[in-house]
Formats: structure tokens, sequence, C-alpha cells
């Protein structure tokens, strides 16, 4: 019998401390495929942010380096700038990217810089414990919202990707919801075209990727995803957002 | 005729890959793993066809298969 599939080589053979159903694993999968699939491991740098994937360096099999409080996007900067030939993924939740780290994504953006952003956007502070981000749904309930988020007390949920793709420096944008298989394929093709962008040494790259939060949502990993479908696409709708390069 | 091989412990029993099987070869075991979880078991051999949707789905990449 031959093998048609196994783990990447990008991913170590550990077990990850992310909840059941969590959409981190499979963006951690399809991220680790890609990079085995363009042969840049030795090339390749990942900033993990802080949130749960805080501990992204346990878990690839390349190398990771930790920015906390959403400056992932500074010290990717500095890490292009210094090593140009390098592939440079800021991988960032909605928390770390859309509240503290907002100021530094708006101008790595601005200024175009050569790097790849994955953002994994699950509508909420997950580490902490399920507070409001950025990115929660209006009448979503989270630990500081228990009457679900009102627009005149905590504004609307900010779209990254619309508000990125106004800069000339971004050249890719692109949005995908982490559902069934058909979505998760979709996805990896998005996030490879947004780092064949980053090898053309052509500009800033976004890949958002709405994945669920079973635990914090209060929901079983199956009706996370179907949460996904009818409260999340509707709001932050999925597709190619910008594209330049066609 | 294919071969579909779940590392239990790597499992955390989250059942996306049996909601995305078309066939209905996956279930969710009545054992548990180390860490007192019941993960995810391959069952029915005949109906398999190695399509890999369970292991697209997967989001503790505990599933690899064979053909």
């Amino acid at each position: 019998m031959e093998i048609i599939y196994e783990r990447p080589e990008s991913l170590k053979d550990v077990r990850t401390h992310y909840c059941a159903g969590c959409g981190h694993g499979v963006v951690h999968r399809i991220l680790a495929e890609i990079v085995d699939e363009l042969g840049i491991r030795e090339k390749t740098v990942v900033i993990a942010p802080v949130g749960c994937a805080v501990l992204a360096y346990d878990y690839f099999n390349f190398d990771v380096c930790e920015a906390p409080h959403g400056r992932t996007p500074a010290v990717a900067t500095g890490m292009k700038r210094v090593r140009p030939s390098n592939v440079i993924i800021s991988y960032q939740g909605d928390g770390d990217l859309a509240a503290i780290g907002m100021a530094e994504i708006i101008h790595a953006a601005n200024r175009g810089e050569r790097i790849t952003v994955v953002f994994v956007n699950n509508g909420l502070y997950g580490m902490t414990g399920g507070q409001m981000a950025p990115t929660t749904l209006i009448g979503q309930r989270t630990a500081t919202t228990p009457m679900g988020r009102d627009f005149r007390e905590c504004g609307q949920p900010i779209k990254v990707c619309e508000l990125l793709s106004q800069f000339e420096g971004v050249v890719y944008a692109a949005r995908c919801a982490i559902t069934g298989p058909g979505n998760i394929i979709k996805g990896k093709k998005m996030l490879k075209k947004a780092l064949s962008i980053q090898l053309a040494d052509l500009g800033f790259s976004i890949v958002e990727f709405l994945s669920a939060c079973p635990t914090h949502w209060k929901l079983t990993p199956r009706e996370a995803v179907q949460y996904i479908e009818e409260k999340m696409v509707p709001c932050f709708p999925t597709g190619v957002i910008k594209d330049t390069i066609k | 005729m294919a071969r579909v091989e779940i590392n239990i412990e790597l499992c955390k029993g989250c059942g996306l890959c049996i909601e995305a099987c078309p066939k209905g070869c996956l279930k969710i075991s009545s054992g548990f793993n180390r860490m007192g979880e019941h993960p995810a078991e391959w069952g029915s051999d005949e109906m398999c066809t190695g399509c890999g949707l369970c292991a697209v789905v997967c989001p503790d990449c505990a599933i690899s298969i064979y053909k």
C-alpha cells in the first residue's frame, strides 16, 4: 500500500495544546504543507503572536520567533530588512492583530513590507478567557459583553482585510472560512499565492482565516463550524478582496 | 481499497472528520487515549475510497491515509 497522505515534514510529531476543533491546528497544517511544497523550510521564519498560538514554536519544524502583544509585524519588518532572502510569516490572532497590534499592522501594510500575514480570526480573545475583541460580532456574548456586543458601546466588528486593502503596498488580501474540506483547500490556495507573492518580492500579503473557538463560543466543534457559516461569513465575506497580480 | 490510520494520542475527538467523511467510515471510539478523550476510529474499510477529506479537516493532523 502506498501512502497518499501523511503529516507534513514541517510539523513536529507532537500533540498540540489547542482545544478540540480549534482552527489553529488546520492553519498550522496547511502552512506546514505549503512550506514543504514550495521547498522553503530552511529559509522560513514564522513570528508567533501572543494568544493561543504563542507556543507555535513547539509545533513548527522550522525557525519560529515570538513577539508579544501585536508587535509581530514590527519584528517581521526588521527580520525581512536584515535578511531579505528569508521568507517571513507573521502569524497573528484577532486580539493580537486587530486590537493591541493595530498600529503595527497598519504601518507595516502601508510601507508595503514584503511579508506575509496569516490572520486567524475567531472573534474573541481565546487565551485570556473569551473576552470581546474588535472582530466580535454584534450581539455576540463574550466574557466582557455578557448581554451581547452593542454597536453604540463597543463599535462595529473591524474588517481587517478590507481596511488594509486600501493601502497601495498591499498586493494581496483574501479571506477564507475554515469550515468544510472545500473551504480549507481554497484557503490553502490563497495562502500559497500569498507566499509566492513574497517569494517574488512584490509586496505585503495577508490571508484571513475565520476560525472556530468551540470552548469560548460554548458550542461543540460541529456547531462551531455551523456558527462560522451562519453568523461569521455574512459579516466577514470570504473570497479574494484585493489582488493586484492576477 | 484504502486504509486510514488515526494516531489516537494526537486525536482529541472533535468529530470533524466524521462530519467530513462522505461514506460514514469513521466514528467516535468507546476507548480512551492517554488524555482521557474518546478518539476517532476508522471502521468500515470496504466503504473507504481514500478520498482524504478526513485528513483535510483534521485540526490535529492525526490522520494518515494509505491506498
